[in-house]
């Protein structure tokens, strides 16, 4: 069986500055199917759907759009265009305005302008089947800034299928989502795809998309570099056809663990919230090992991380570097005791993003000789350490002079890791240094903290991605409710439980099965 | 003290606070025109003064009273799309591009001006809009005086207050204009233009602000004074904010402010001997920030105010 073609992309191609963020792209979309999108960050996904969607203009290549049987070009650079045409848009940032109610959002740009009154009853009668038809039902009287998350995207929904979208295109639609509101997702959209609706559907989580969508399409910096039949796809062909080789796990090499360099003995934190508390955490770090920390993000790793950091200070209980105590401990003196820091937050709390890559290289050594002389900056031997730097982790960019913040996620973390590790720390904390990254600079930070341990630095880290853990760690705790358990165990399914709290719960979700040494 | 009830029992202090209050209606809703779609204009202190000047200076080169006003309003909208096209396609900071509009409008009414009458000590007068005393409504006791001898200006201010309140709230423009204020990029995805909609905003803004500056010279005086607005423009900036953007809240905060002003003229006759004149010359404006520390602590900023938006930038 044929079915019709509704959407055709044809030789789209995109260049900001030096990047060529989509190349010559050609893509078709059949009535009544789901497409998959994959891809790594900055494969060219985004770019490529706000391409169709008109808020970018391509520099080269043209949307096709089946009107009435007939194929039809839409012009370039015009949203209203591609909504006329029948194409809706849910973007990974939602684009609602939250000062006003889900309906006047919905209703937005679908009247004309300068017209005496507004005629919101009409549209509710429109809205009203809609969202009994599939499933998703929004409060369409409240204010979008109530809404919750899962909420807000059924409004993005609701806004497309409200200006008769036929083609709806989704950008990473359960990034912000819990599972089962995305169960609750995929079951509407299945349900409209049923009734004719075609969808594209953006993601990098492989398990969804082998679960949902009818044929894949995988891009990779920008080209696309596959497109199979979902029934066809395996998951190891799939992966490696996003990272244009097999990855293979980092090498790890036997390192006898030496002294004690860090460790924490009864210490507690008070605070409101469990994400900020801890409750008589102890925790011995040896030279040459990597000591995993496990658990669901907000179990107080946080505030595991900030007394690590010097941030917070005890209630009660001692921490020591190198067997040395020290007391009311601040950033300051940790970085001065060798704790090597990579924040969580890489953006907000890992770099100045104001200030240039150079500076930002030298930002926790300032009253270090090689970077100032007498008080002055000593400019040639801050490029110098700059330029070194970036060749030598690979930082990539528009350059040294650059603002930190053009620089992509993943080279950021770089940054961060040629700024820590170049001061040869004893320890390094490491939290969820990872996140967020693709498959390729994943991997280097791994190979970073593996080198670092085999020169004899003792590293904590802390990451929610099981496989990180289990590939990198000698040693394993689980953080739950802020406590902090070890376990001898390296088996999925026995840490899964001491995430959830031992013996509370006899249930547990096992992380999803993947092709060995490919983290999804 | 009964001296002081007095002052409130008097219809002239009511009559007064409302004619203090109307050039501060018009600025006042101009601001929030603008800020509600995401601009600051703080060129109004200086548009301010080009509509006091060019208002008055029409009429006493000939032109019918509300042909000033007219030319007050086209004075005001060439300097907020001057304002606009700074702000919203390129992109400059707000505050920069509002001050500098601010002192160049103030300086190309005082060049006008000078140009225009090379040697004068005192400027010409003009004729001035006069209290429009309506028949039968106007001899109501207390709100007669009040409200009905007041000059066309004045009730022009009310009407703009329940056109911009109707449009904001009951209007798609004002829907979109929210929703530009809020988040660009959900007007984008609408295909709505950005831009369109917040230069459009500055502009009538802009031109709202104008007429506030004419009344002083078409209605208040009869003349054109440098030093005039003194502060005006600045006063709507922080009643804006005093209003949380909403155009009856702001009408409360500008005859607020009218009352104070009208309290400390009279205050300063009766108690001047004890108490020094500057004293009660301050009052209005300590009393604003009163009730800004107050109200301000929980104001509901435009989401976008001061984000230049670009498009096909995320």
């Amino acid at each position: 069986m044929k079915k019709p073609i509704i959407l055709k992309l044809a030789g789209l191609t995109k260049r900001f500055g030096t990047v060529l963020a989509a190349d010559a792209i050609d893509l078709t979309l059949y009535k009544g199917e789901v497409l998959a999108l994959l891809g790594e960050n900055g494969a060219g996904k985004t770019t490529l759907m706000n391409m169709l969607f008109g808020q970018y203009t391509p520099d080269s290549g043209h949307v096709e759009v089946c009107v009435n049987g007939a194929m039809q070009r839409l012009p370039a650079g015009q949203p209203q265009a591609a909504i006329d045409a029948g194409i809706g848009m849910v973007h990974q940032h939602f684009t609602l305005a939250e000062n006003l109610t889900a309906l006047d959002n919905i209703v937005l740009g679908s009247e004309p302008l300068f017209s005496f009154r507004r005629h919101l009853q009409k549209a509710r009668r429109k809205i009203e089947p809609l969202m009994q038809g599939a499933g998703l039902i929004a409060p369409l009287n409240e204010r979008v800034g109530t809404l919750s998350v899962g909420e807000r995207q059924r409004v993005e929904i609701l806004k497309a299928l409200y200006r008769d979208a036929r083609v709806l295109v989704l950008d990473e639609p359960t990034a912000v989502l819990t599972p089962q509101e995305a169960d609750s997702l995929f079951a509407s959209l299945r349900h409209m795809v049923d009734r004719g609706l075609s969808v594209i559907f953006i993601s990098h989580k492989l398990h969804e998309v082998l679960a949902f969508s009818d044929r894949i399409a995988v891009l990779r910096h920008g080209r696309k570099v596959g497109e199979m039949q979902t029934a066809d796809a395996d998951r190891g062909k799939i992966a490696a056809l996003m990272v244009g080789e097999e990855i293979s796990p980092p090498p790890r090499e036997h390192v006898t663990p030496g002294n004690q360099v860090f460790s924490l003995h009864n210490v507690t934190v008070r605070r409101d919230s469990t994400r900020d508390s801890l409750n008589d955490v102890s925790l011995c770090l040896r030279a040459g090992e990597i000591v995993g920390i496990a658990g669901v993000s907000g179990n107080g790793q946080s505030a595991l991380a900030q007394v690590i950091s010097g941030l917070t200070q005890p209630d009660s209980g001692s921490l020591a570097v190198a067997g040395q105590p020290l007391h009311r401990p601040t950033p300051k003196t940790m970085i001065k005791s060798h704790v090597g820091r990579i924040p969580e937050d890489r953006h907000h709390d890992g770099i100045i993003s104001a200030m240039t890559v150079a500076e930002n290289l030298i930002i926790e050594r300032l009253d270090d000789d090689l970077v100032q002389h007498r008080g002055f900056l000593r400019h040639a031997a801050i490029d110098a350490n700059a330029e070194r730097l970036c060749r030598a982790y690979d930082v990539r960019g528009p350059g040294i002079h650059a603002r930190a913040g053009l620089l992509s996620g993943g080279n950021i973390q770089k940054l961060i890791l040629a700024r820590v590790l170049e001061q040869h720390p004893q320890v390094i904390l490491a939290n969820q240094p990872t996140r967020g990254l693709d498959f390729g600079a994943a991997g280097e930070v791994g190979q970073r903290l593996l080198e670092a341990r085999k020169r004899g630095a003792g590293v904590i880290l802390i990451s929610e991605d099981l496989d990180e853990i289990l590939t990198l760690s000698d040693r394993i705790m689980v953080m739950h409710d802020g406590q902090l358990t070890e376990t001898t165990s390296r088996d999925r399914a026995a840490i899964g439980l001491l995430m959830t709290g031992h013996g509370h719960s006899q249930t547990h979700d096992p992380a999803p099965e993947t092709t060995p040494g490919v983290q999804i | 003290m009964m001296e002081f009830l007095d002052i409130f029992l008097n219809e002239s202090f009511w009559a007064a606070s409302l004619r203090i209050a109307t050039p501060l209606i018009f600025g006042v809703m101009g601001a929030l025109v603008c800020e509600r779609a995401g601009v600051l204009n703080l060129g109004i202190e200086g548009i301010f003064v080009v509509g006091a000047m060019t208002g008055w200076m029409a009429v006493w080169m000939g032109a019918p009273l509300w042909g000033g006003v007219a030319a007050a309003a086209l004075s005001g909208a060439f300097f907020g799309l001057l304002h606009a096209i700074l702000t919203v396609p390129l992109g400059l900071s707000q505050h920069v591009s509002g001050l500098g509009i601010t002192l160049l409008a103030t300086s190309a009414a005082s060049f006008v001006y000078r140009t225009a009458l090379p040697r004068v000590d005192s400027p010409p007068r003009i004729i001035p809009f006069k209290p429009l005393d309506i028949p039968v409504l106007s001899d109501i006791p207390f709100f007669g005086p009040v409200l009905f001898q007041q000059t066309a200006l004045t009730w022009l201010a009310l009407l703009v207050v329940a056109v911009v309140w109707w449009v904001m709230a009951r209007t798609p423009l004002g829907v979109a204009l929210k929703a530009v204020g809020d988040n660009p990029d959900a007007v984008a995805a609408q295909g709505l233009s950005v831009y369109r909609l917040r230069i459009g905003a500055v502009v009538a803004g802009s031109a709202l602000m104008a007429l506030g500056g004419a009344f002083l010279t078409m209605s208040a005086f009869d003349a054109f004074f440098f030093g005039m607005v003194n502060g005006r423009g600045w006063i709507c900036i922080a009643l804006v904010i005093f209003a949380s953007w909403q155009p009856g809240k702001a009408l409360l905060g500008a005859l607020l402010f009218g009352m104070f002003d009208a309290l400390q003229v009279r205050l300063q006759t009766q108690a001047g001997a004890i108490v020094p004149s500057q004293i009660f010359l301050m009052a209005p404006y300590v009393l604003s920030i009163l009730a800004l520390v107050f109200v301000a602590r929980r104001a509901d900023y435009p989401r976008a105010l001061l984000k230049p938006w670009f498009k096909g930038q995320r």
